[in-house]
């Protein structure tokens, strides 16, 4: 048990957050910044239960913390159930009433090797929103693929090589699967879009059971973009229809984020040297026109075009 | 005074955890589970004990609830066995090393492959080393009786280490037999509510679960091991407790049976221990001077105390229903280590029952005779009972 730097026992002090600066992560990182709005949305009546990740490896080094909320870290792939034992101990004690529960990981525990246990979490109704930070690979332990790797990136598991273009299988569609669960609310959201993603955690909090939220979030350092362009990079995303944003309440799609103008995929792949032997090697131009099917399909699958 | 009543063992666990006063308990059905948790659910369903029930889609996902729950200051409590138990094993260590007291019943049961869903205490020997506390039981009574210890013990701040107690699948969880039923009054007088100090609360935020560095792990390790080796004095207090309370004097280590004058001692763990009995009484009939020690409590291992206790045999042969492939049965093994650069008896190992085979009376006398007859240690295990027509020859 560690005391946050920014708090005195028991009390915010006033004018410092609730996430504490002084944290490992790398420069730009957008998980990081995520989670700092998602406590400043959430407030400090907030019980945060984390898988093991870049998040909790970065905010946590012992005898420090970042947390300034009651935080517990298990093991990789169990968040989703250890908030659901925090959220029957409170109602046990009959001090369930006023508190914020949120069980969070990255993309390769939410999408991998804890979908079970999430899914487990979703069925069993705990009033408990479950946050994903979708970097889309394993960057806490060197860029290896995980199931929301996103269709021909490189990743060292999943290299691009004189045979290979990088990652051949889609994006699992989370967000859907989620909501496949017949929960209230799952929703996608932006690091790159803080206000709107700071109104997505207050209005998930706000509905009663489970909910999802999934939040797109820019790693410079395992898509090897620019660190000062992560929040750039991350709107190149959203407008290139790559990744949506839109929220699905009680099984039906709302709050469509449309766009003016859709931007073809190049604009954002040429970004990050994860995609970059596509443009190099002879026979990209099939492949970039795969990821811009893919972006066309979102399009027409959400009406995401004004 | 308390008469005798006729329950089924797991029912047994299920009525003492009720007693206890869990805040809340989580268990998956499968894998294959016992009655226990069966119960503890019809207790819930009929309002007879006020805690949160949380039915999970694996053992993992229910050893992650309690633990999630334990955080949060509760009192918490689980079931399993076997293959439950292995895919808790990661869940295990990270309770261990995180301080929760989780109280677990493990009915003992074999591991796969081959499948197989018959008694054997291969499971919970495989996670000995996890930092649980680990009390083995032979009858109704004992796993009755020692779920408010459980809970005592681990709870106690000076030690806030995870209990594990055992009993035989089958053998016990299935088997009806009387027992003297603790009453609601003596449980509260014995264990009182659970308040830790330290718990997820948003009006002292704490973070548990911080990651540690070369520099400081090995001293949390060692913190570990030092509340497991001084739960011995609290083991011993709380046994001692107990018997004033209930009436009920056990041993906080072991139970001897015909060990005084005895030149060869028998050890098992478990429900083994009734069968033993019967042999060492017929054993002695024929006047040889035999006895049994069940061990009781495996971890933390009271070396010192069996030294003790053993010092005078000649010869021990150690009956167990495990094994540590490539080796020998575990608690041979251990049981080795007391004896290290200490005069002592020649410690013979013998694995039996595997998988839920039958042990008789006459195997024991056998491993009886085989143990007389050595008079040079063996290499590895003796296995009883083995039936060679079915075991082809290496080719």
């Amino acid at each position: 048990m560690t005391q946050p730097g920014s708090l005195k026992e028991g009390f915010i002090e006033p004018g410092k957050r609730l996430f504490a600066p002084g944290h490992r992560g790398c420069a730009g990182c957008g998980e990081l910044l995520a989670a700092r709005l998602v406590l400043e949305a959430a407030g400090p009546n907030t019980i945060v239960a984390n898988n093991t990740g870049c998040l909790e490896v970065t905010t946590t080094p012992f005898p420090a913390s970042s947390w300034g909320v009651p935080w517990v870290h298990s093991l990789f792939e169990n968040a989703a159930a250890v908030a659901s034992g925090i959220e029957a101990a409170l109602i046990a004690t009959g001090k369930r009433e006023g508190i914020n529960i949120i069980a969070q990981g990255g993309d390769g525990s939410t999408f991998d090797i804890g979908i079970g246990l999430i899914s487990g979490m979703l069925e069993r109704g705990h009033d408990i929103l479950y946050i994903c930070y979708d970097n889309e690979a394993y960057m806490n332990t060197g860029i290896q693929r995980s199931g929301a790797t996103p269709t021909y990136a490189s990743t060292t598991t999943s290299p691009s090589g004189k045979v290979s273009w990088g990652n051949t299988r889609p994006k699992k569609p989370m967000p859907e699967i989620m909501a496949a669960h017949g929960i209230p609310y799952s929703g996608t959201a932006s690091v790159s879009y803080p206000r709107e993603l700071l109104r997505k955690v207050r209005k998930a909090l706000d509905i009663e059971g489970p909910k999802y939220l999934h939040i797109h979030v820019p790693c410079p350092t395992g898509w090897y973009c620019d660190s000062a362009e992560s929040i750039k990079v991350g709107k190149l995303a959203v407008e290139t229809a790559l990744f949506p944003i839109y929220d699905i309440e009680d099984g039906v799609v709302t709050n469509v984020k449309r766009l003016k103008e859709i931007k073809p995929v190049t604009e954002y792949l040429k970004t990050q040297r994860r995609f970059a032997h596509m443009f190099k090697k002879e026979g990209g131009d099939e492949i970039i026109s795969a990821i811009q099917a893919i972006a066309d399909k979102n399009v027409e699958r959400l009406g995401l075009k004004k | 005074m308390i008469e005798n009543t006729v329950v089924e063992g797991s029912y047994a666990v299920a009525e003492a955890v009720k007693l206890c006063r869990p805040k809340v308990i989580s268990a998956y059905p499968i894998t294959p589970q016992t009655h226990i948790v069966e119960d503890l659910s019809q207790m819930v369903a009929d309002g007879e004990i006020d805690c949160e029930y949380v039915v999970v889609e694996s053992e993992f996902a229910a050893a992650s609830v309690v633990m999630g729950a334990s955080t949060a200051g509760v009192r918490t409590y689980t079931a399993t066995t076997a293959q439950g138990l292995f895919l808790m094993y990661e869940v295990l260590y990270n309770i261990a090393g995180s301080r929760l007291p989780i109280n677990m019943t493990c009915a003992n049961r074999a591991p796969s492959a081959p499948i197989s869903i018959w008694n054997d205490q291969q499971d919970s020997v495989a996670v000995r080393d996890a930092g649980w506390i680990q009390i083995y039981c032979e009858d109704s009574q004992e796993i009755h009786d020692f779920q408010p210890i459980a809970h005592k013990v681990g709870e106690n701040p000076r030690i806030r280490l995870p209990v594990m107690t055992m009993m035989d699948g089958f053998i016990l969880t299935h088997t009806y037999e009387p027992i003297k039923r603790m009453e609601q009054e003596e449980v509260d007088q014995f264990l009182p509510p659970y308040d830790p100090v330290v718990k997820l609360d948003c009006a002292r935020p704490l973070t548990f679960g911080a990651f540690a560095m070369p520099d400081t792990y090995h001293e949390i390790r060692y913190m570990l091991n030092r509340a497991m080796m001084n739960s011995k004095g609290v083991l011993e207090d709380a046994f001692k407790e107990f018997g004033e309370v209930f009436g009920r004097e056990y041993h906080p280590y072991f139970e001897e049976y015909r060990t005084e004058d005895a030149d060869i001692i028998l050890m098992t763990m478990g429900s083994l221990a009734g069968t033993i009995k019967d042999a060492v009484d017929r054993l002695r009939d024929d006047g040889e001077k035999v006895g049994l020690l069940k061990l009781r409590t495996a971890r933390p291992w009271p070396g010192a105390e069996l030294r003790k206790a053993l010092d005078h045999a000649s010869v021990m042969a150690v009956i167990e229903k495990d094994i540590s492939l490539g080796h020998e049965g575990t608690i041979s093994s251990d049981l080795k280590t007391a004896f290290h650069h200490h005069d002592g008896p020649l410690i013979h190992s013998f694995v039996a029952g595997l998988g839920g085979r039958d042990i008789r009376v006459s195997d024991i006398k056998w491993a009886y005779e085989k143990a007389k007859s050595l008079r040079e240690p063996v290499d590895g295990s003796i296995w009883v009972g083995l039936n060679h027509d079915i075991i082809p020859e290496v080719v």
